[in-house]
């Protein structure tokens, strides 16, 4: 449904993209995911229209973005990064002024009143677009991109900067529209594109360094657990304690805190539960353990986990 | 197109801009039209309001157009518009449209100025019609280039400023013809936008001149779209 070949983005001497690649089949919701200024939002907005590639292709259903744009743009429904709205206008004037806009041909009243339903607006649809919270506003934003029953949606990082709540609510309507849209969602929280998307695109500084199903990226994910400990002993005497417990899959000082003590992370398998041996054996041996926290993977860590995944299971190939 | 040029002209009158045009636009005009016509009570002072109104043009037509292009970039809505299946040309001229007509129906509402003359006095409804018409191509031409500059920028004041100095930059052209070397007459006859004004003031209605304003608002509206096609390269 969507295809990226090769595709160059440079603004002047700043290459955004260095040549990505990728596919998008019928019915998927795609993670686009990557650390702020990775390209994502380039990439995504050269799929739209928005933007024109330096080098390369991009299609949308066998149509190419560059050669027959209008066609294109009219199977993409696109939600970018802000929401285009016109904060003057009321719900119900700008979802008419886009229906006209996308020259849709659906009948009108019915189309619209479908799409309130679905994101939740109708109660708004007389409001003032400035009037109306973050989160409002943002459903407004999916709103409009659905206008037309595009077959492509394009979501560029809908989640930011709404509260706990209107994120859970967000994701939940995106899943809902990928049972009849083909989706791109970007992002850069990892939580999200696990809960929602089949496939994962990851792409940092221009380049895609994994283009993996979503059970991967969980491996990649949830395979480890991780903890930071602060431990009052010598460092050697601790780290060959540490060694020492089964259940430890390594360890490693990552900083001294102050005279005293010194934090170590550690990492074990995710079913195995180490903090009671951890306690258990720093007791026998009388150091203290003043810290102990969970610690979250970081997208860094993902990237280095799916990469050299990848390249394992391709050196197992050419065996 | 049209959705564009339907929801602009609504813009004009949700927001203050619309309404603080029509009534600059029109007391501007009223006071220019009662010094240089009723105050003097000359036969020949109806061209003076023209040419005085002509000046006015330059400050007030950019405040139709200067948020036109400009505050859509400020506050990204133009991501709606170019990733709509619509076209940059398409996007440009329903903007422009809709400043034209709000231009155009202000300046049919002030023609009502001419219904009084004609009560108080003699006017010659020819030379009044020549000159209307005239005035709104040369309108039509400054409108153009307020969009122009309101593509170049996200500031909705440099764009009002920009475009204010190029066009009476444009007027001011017209100064050079004085000069009495032939040669700079001629080119400044050809290119000044009041020069081409001159035969309206005889009651002629000049289609040349029309040809000028029209091509050279043409040429303004190009270069917008340009700058657009220019920016998705960039």
């Amino acid at each position: 449904m969507i295809e990226f070949r090769n595709v160059y983005k440079d603004y002047g001497q700043n290459h955004a993209l260095k040549g990505i690649s990728f596919k998008v089949e019928k019915g998927d919701i795609l993670g686009f995911l990557g650390p702020n200024g990775a390209g994502k939002s380039t990439a995504l907005n050269i799929l739209t229209g928005y933007l024109s590639a330096t080098a390369g292709e991009a299609f949308v259903d066998g149509v190419n973005i560059f050669e027959h744009p209008i066609e294109a743009k009219k199977m993409i429904g696109f939600l970018p990064e802000q929401p285009p709205l016109y904060p003057d206008m009321r719900v119900s004037e700008y979802l008419n002024f886009v229906y006209d806009l996308k020259g849709c041909t659906l009948p009108k009243k019915q189309h619209l009143s479908e799409i309130c339903d679905v994101v939740k607006i109708s109660h708004v649809y007389d409001r003032l677009i400035k009037n109306l919270s973050k989160g409002y506003k943002q459903r407004v934003g999916i709103a409009q991109a659905l206008i037309g029953s595009p077959k492509v949606l394009v979501f560029d990082e809908p989640t930011v900067g709404l509260d706990p709540k209107q994120i859970i609510e967000i994701r939940n309507l995106v899943k809902l529209l990928g049972k009849d849209h083909t989706i791109i969602l970007s992002s850069h929280i990892l939580p999200e594109v696990q809960q929602v998307c089949s496939k994962v695109v990851v792409i940092n500084e221009g380049l895609i360094v994994a283009n993996e199903s979503i059970e991967t990226l969980a491996e990649a994910v949830e395979g480890t657990r991780r903890h930071i400990a602060k431990i009052c002993g010598p460092e050697a005497e601790v780290m060959k304690l540490l060694g020492s417990i089964p259940a430890i899959r390594s360890a490693d000082v990552i900083g001294k805190q102050d005279a005293n003590s010194i934090s170590y992370l550690i990492e074990s398998d995710e079913r195995i539960d180490a903090r009671i041996p951890l306690f258990g054996a720093l007791a026998a041996k009388g150091y203290a353990l003043i810290g102990l926290e969970g610690v979250e993977m970081s997208l860094e860590d993902v990237f280095v986990r799916l990469v050299s995944n990848k390249e394992k299971r391709q050196s197992a190939k050419r065996r | 197109m049209f959705a564009i040029y339907k929801r602009e002209l609504k813009a004009y009158f949700i927001s203050p801009i619309g309404y603080l045009f029509v009534g600059n636009f029109l007391a501007v005009s009223g006071l220019l039209f009662s010094i240089c016509t009723l105050q003097r009570q000359e036969s020949s002072s109806v061209a003076d309001y023209f040419q005085y109104l002509i000046y006015a043009f330059a400050i007030l037509l950019p405040l139709l157009t200067m948020k036109s292009l400009s505050e859509e970039r400020r506050t990204k809505s133009e991501q709606l518009l170019m990733t709509s299946p619509v076209s940059v040309t398409g996007i440009i001229v329903g903007k422009y449209l809709a400043a034209l007509s709000v231009f155009g129906a202000v300046l049919l509402a002030n023609s009502l100025n001419f219904v009084l003359l004609e009560k108080f006095g003699n006017a010659n409804g020819t030379l009044i019609l020549s000159n209307l018409i005239c005035l709104f191509f040369i309108g039509a031409l400054f409108l153009a280039v307020g969009i122009f500059f309101s593509s170049l920028t996200e500031d909705t004041l440099v764009s009002a400023i920009t475009s204010m100095d190029v066009i009476f930059v444009m007027l001011a052209v017209n100064f050079l013809s004085d000069i009495s070397i032939s040669w700079v007459k001629k080119i400044v006859d050809f290119i000044s936008v009041l020069a081409r004004y001159e035969p309206f003031t005889y009651g002629i209605l000049d289609v040349t001149s029309i040809i000028y304003y029209v091509s050279l608002a043409a040429v303004f509206l190009f270069f917008a779209v340009r700058v657009y096609e220019r920016r998705r390269w960039a």
